[in-house]
């Protein structure tokens, strides 16, 4: 007969031996390594993480995907190529996460699709607006949920063709984004107005405009419509000093991206109003999944979401929906999974087309208009990017794959 | 082009003289007095406009008038002051005795502090100021309208200008401040309590630069990005106008605010270089500003390189430490070897700039433009001569050895802090043609696809060989500097005048020197280049001339292991802390006014002295 002690050794042992398993049966999470700017443009990538750590919580509180949670791990990309390269860099080698997303300078989003490009990793650009991402520097590991220059510019440009204005004035920031949005515009407004002429161009430094001689050179110049693509403290520069010079009246001003909410709040009550703008008219969106959605967000952080917050939120639903079809987090299964895939959004339908790995997610285009003491927009529409992508020609002819 | 819009061109251009002056007013009086370079100016800026921007509105709601307004504007600006007394008090005036660049290196860490500081207190988005009561109403001005608050910058320039003569000519603090500006030596010796100068003189730059954020609100919002967008500008105000010199910095700020003003209309695109431009053509043809005096002779350059007899350790630490690193692949995963690299690159960047400040007292702000030029032409090679990396990594040592000779040709009839700005006037106007100069260098998304052959690309035989690159290229400076070429730069360092008196040819050594300097950093830029895959004008900023001068500040420049010692601290350091939080702006800034109180002469030079001390 054994005695008690041995007994109990081999019942402790035989417990753990049976407790073991369980304590494994957690898998690793998926890691996914995100970047953006969260020091230097806080403004919109705030809200854009707070979008996206909304997914992540709802995702993960249903058990994740392919029965194991998502780890997102998250850094500040610096605002620079090359803080944004080594933060990837260390992302991939220290971290090992599956997989990249994020960003937000067009500059940066260039130099990410690159990275993506030589390391072969996939990389999903949330916010870089800039055309080549999915053309000129486009590849097959770099992806774009937001829609580019050419899709936001062309919406504009079709309201463009009611007012009758002919002669055009550019006043945009003196980098990629700014500089791929003019010329998109200028090919644009000639193909779509007849007779229309660009009269003025100006280019001030990224959030150094000296508004008052901006202002003053581009009245001198008479145009009937401005077309806008500063945003930031640039753009409050901009409205303040030409209200206050009367350089909108009896214009047509077509404005990137001025009426998301990240940029038309700080203007507080100096709205322009009757500027034809891109946005997102949050509180008048009546689909009850986006209802849910701001529900949801505003419980959660007591505030007000913004175009970066539905980024977010519409970025990690998207991850999760590939992973689920692929099966896996090779790099190659995501890929294939993402090629023409379709999304169900809180918005709508979605699809990222394969031709050039650019998602059809579209943007709402309407008036400013002042609401109580903050902007809104009026008269708006949402326009599908799906009618509004680069021709399957034009692709082809910039792609180098 | 009809009169009136010339005209009301020309009063925007005076509206943003006005606003330059007021801020470039403080930094050139507080350089004058205590000969620091103050780059945390910008921040205390930020701050009087944030300031501002929320104390103003609440008082507007308590009672709305230009009273409250203008209350609040002082107000933001007197608490400012305060700010700059504090900075005073904590940090400058314990390393008051420490070389002059290290208080500049403080200054970097104040700035890093108050980024994140300002994000944490006010919040991340963009704060708009309200109108000024009362003048909400443009004016008509011939035929067109002009925001009448622009009337009243217009007007305050001038005030203050007045305000400050008034000071500086009528109270006693303002002789002193005159005095301590030409010989402050000579004012130590009469018996003037220096503390209670200086702490007065902070308080009045930090004012004068809260009142130019102040009184910004009602035109601009205020931001995160105000301290660096404004700091260069105050830089080439005050340098252009002479240091110390307030009727210079009027000056100069009216001619840059014109040449803004009328500059984008024939260039929309120059904003990025015009204030440079200037700043060069001045300095070329009076080389201390419009009033400026010459610096006072011998002594208050930072001390460099002392000649030493050579340590018998050396030949052994020079076989050594190589033969170590050589070992890192074997231990570390690929990361770190990433980390490594960048750091043998900055350590070769760094100490191509101690051979012109430690060993020849030429001060660069840009050295970045030759780290830049090797990046650059390493990748122009790679991209229009199809260049393999063999041919083109000596290629862009070639053009930073070109740009150092021209730089250095222009920067040598001028010394102290004009030469710091000239060569930052240099770097600049390369950045604006590397941005600008989209079809050849790809603007600001820069030249992708610079990558090593395969032999080479693995991680761990791109380290090998950085590693033998830059030990090799230390190796060989370091003999320059016990060469005779070095002795008579530090002859130069040391005395000008008995220098020119036993017959060295100054100018031609200093020149040397550039040209040596700038292959140097070439070679460190190209390696950089290759490492990265791509190239793009941030190598060519200003935070990079600021990265090389805190390497080889934080290591110290009285020794040779100064700069490789900085470089793997700063690199390691910010590499360790960034993933950390998001506040790692600030974890850095305090790191580097903590390591500058307990090092006043850098790290290396810090533990040499106590070995001294000791012996």
């Amino acid at each position: 007969m054994a005695k008690t002690s041995t007994i109990r050794w081999l019942a402790l042992g035989l417990g753990l031996a049976l407790a073991g398993p369980a304590a494994q049966a957690q898998p690793a999470p998926i890691k996914i390594g995100e970047l953006n700017s969260y020091s230097k443009w806080a403004a919109f990538t705030v809200p854009y993480r707070q979008g996206w750590q909304l997914a992540l919580d709802e995702i993960n509180a249903k058990g994740g995907v392919l029965g194991r949670k998502i780890e997102i791990v998250s850094r500040d990309d610096g605002a620079t190529t090359g803080d944004s390269t080594r933060v990837a860099e260390e992302l991939v080698t220290r971290e090992g996460v599956s997989f990249l997303f994020g960003s937000f300078l067009s500059n940066v989003g260039v130099a990410m699709a690159d990275y993506a490009n030589q390391k072969k990793i996939l990389y999903i650009a949330t916010e870089p607006l800039t055309d080549a991402i999915t053309m000129a520097q486009g590849n097959r590991y770099t992806f774009r949920v937001r829609p580019n220059n050419y899709m936001q510019v062309g919406m504009l440009v079709d309201q463009a063709k009611a007012s009758g204005a002919k002669r055009w004035a550019i006043v945009a920031p003196n980098y990629e984004y700014g500089q791929s949005a003019a010329e998109v515009f200028k090919r644009l407004i000639k193909e779509r107005v007849p007779g229309a002429q660009i009269v003025a161009e100006q280019y001030p430094a990224l959030g150094k405009i000296e508004a008052g001689a901006t202002v003053s050179a581009l009245e001198q110049a008479k145009p009937d419509g401005i077309f806008n693509v500063t945003f930031g403290p640039d753009l409050t520069q901009f409205v303040r000093e030409g209200n206050a010079r009367g350089l909108f009246e009896g214009k047509s001003v077509l404005s990137l991206l001025t009426g998301e909410p990240e940029w038309l709040l700080p203007l507080k009550d100096e709205i322009p109003e009757g500027w034809t703008v891109t946005g997102y008219p949050w509180d008048e969106i009546k689909e009850p999944k986006h209802k849910a959605f701001v529900d949801a967000y505003r419980a959660k952080y007591n505030d007000t979401p913004r175009l970066g917050s539905l980024l977010g939120y519409i970025t990690v639903y998207m991850i999760r929906d590939t992973i689920e079809r692929a099966g896996s987090v090779e790099t190659d299964a995501l890929i294939k999974a993402l090629e023409d895939a379709k999304f169900d959004t809180v918005i709508g339908p979605v699809t990222m087309r394969g031709l050039d790995n650019q998602s059809t997610m579209g943007a709402w285009v309407g008036k400013l208009v002042l609401k109580g003491a903050t902007g809104g927009m009026t008269g708006w529409t949402y326009n599908d990017g799906a009618s509004f992508m680069p021709s399957e020609a034009d692709v082809k002819a910039a792609r180098k794959d | 082009m009809d009169p009136s819009f010339l005209a009301i061109q020309a009063l925007n251009g005076l509206a943003s003289a006005s606003s330059l002056f007021i801020t470039a007013c403080g930094l050139t009086l507080v350089f004058g007095v205590t000969r620091i370079v103050n780059f945390a100016h910008g921040s205390l800026y930020m701050v009087g406009a944030y300031t501002a921007a929320t104390l103003v509105p609440r008082l507007l709601e308590f009672s709305y008038g230009p009273m409250a307004f203008w209350a609040g504007i002082l107000a933001s600006a007197l608490l400012v002051g305060l700010i700059g007394i504090l900075l005073e008090i904590l940090l400058l005036r314990r390393i008051y005795h420490a070389p002059e660049l290290f208080q500049l290196l403080a200054t970097f860490g104040v700035v890093l502090v108050l980024q994140d500081v300002v994000v944490q207190v006010f919040g991340p988005q963009d704060i708009l100021g309200p109108r000024a009561p009362g003048l909400r109403q443009p004016v008509e001005i011939l035929g067109r309208r002009f925001p009448s608050y622009e009337l009243v910058l217009i007007a305050a320039g001038p005030v203050v200008l007045g305000l400050v003569w008034l000071l500086l000519r009528k109270t006693r603090f303002g002789i002193l401040v005159r005095a301590a500006t030409q010989d402050r030596d000579m004012v130590a010796a009469l018996g003037v309590n220096q503390a209670l100068l200086f702490t007065g003189t902070l308080f009045l730059g930090a004012f004068l630069a809260g009142l130019g954020g102040a009184l910004q609100i009602p035109r601009v919002a205020a931001n995160t990005g105000m301290d660096l967008s404004i700091i260069a500008e105050c830089f080439v105000v005050t340098v252009v106008g002479g240091m110390g010199s307030v009727p210079g910095a009027f000056l100069a700020a009216l001619i840059i605010g014109q040449l803004q003003a009328f500059g984008i209309l024939i260039f929309p695109k120059s904003t990025l270089v015009v204030v440079f431009l200037l700043m060069a053509v001045v300095l070329a043809v009076r080389p201390y500003g419009f009033f400026g005096r010459p610096e006072i002779v011998g002594g208050s350059h930072a001390v460099g390189i002392s000649s030493r007899k050579p340590s018998q350790h050396g030949v052994l630490a020079w076989i050594a430490v190589p033969l170590l690193l050589a070992l890192l692949p074997l231990v570390a995963d690929a990361y770190f070897l990433k980390v490594a690299i960048e750091i043998l690159i900055f350590a070769l960047f760094a100490f191509s700039l101690q051979l012109l400040i430690g060993v020849g007292g030429l001060v660069s702000f840009g050295h970045a433009a030759f780290f830049g030029l090797g990046a650059y032409g390493a990748a122009l090679a790679v991209k229009w001569l199809g260049a393999p990396m063999g041919a083109a990594l000596p290629l862009g040592v070639l053009l930073a050895a070109v740009g150092g000779a021209l730089i250095g040709a222009l920067v040598v009839r001028l010394s102290g802090i004009y030469l710091a700005m000239m060569t930052l006037a240099a770097a600049q106007i390369l950045y604006a043609v590397a941005f600008q100069w989209v079809e050849v260098t790809g603007g600001d998304n820069g030249i992708v696809g610079v990558w090593p052959p395969d032999w080479i690309g693995a991680r761990s035989a791109y380290y090998l060989l950085t590693l033998a690159v830059t030990a090799a290229a230390l190796f060989l400076l370091t003999h320059l500097i016990a060469s005779p070429f070095g002795y008579a730069l530090r002859a130069a360092r040391d005395s000008e005048a008995r220098a020119e008196a036993i017959g060295l040819h100054l100018r031609r050594h200093r020149w040397m020197a550039f040209t040596i300097a700038g292959a140097s950093a070439g070679l460190a830029g190209g390696l950089y280049a290759f490492s990265r895959g791509s190239v793009d004008p941030s190598l060519l900023g200003i935070p990079t001339s600021v990265d090389a001068l805190t390497m080889l500040l934080l290591g110290g420049i009285q020794t040779i292991a100064g700069a490789p010692v900085g470089a793997a601290i700063l690199h390691a350091l910010r590499d360790w802390i960034m993933p950390l939080t998001a506040f790692w702006r600030l974890l850095l800034g305090l790191s580097i006014i903590i390591m500058v109180l307990v090092f006043p002469h850098g790290l290396v030079g810090t533990l040499a002295r106590w070995r001294e001390e000791r012996t």
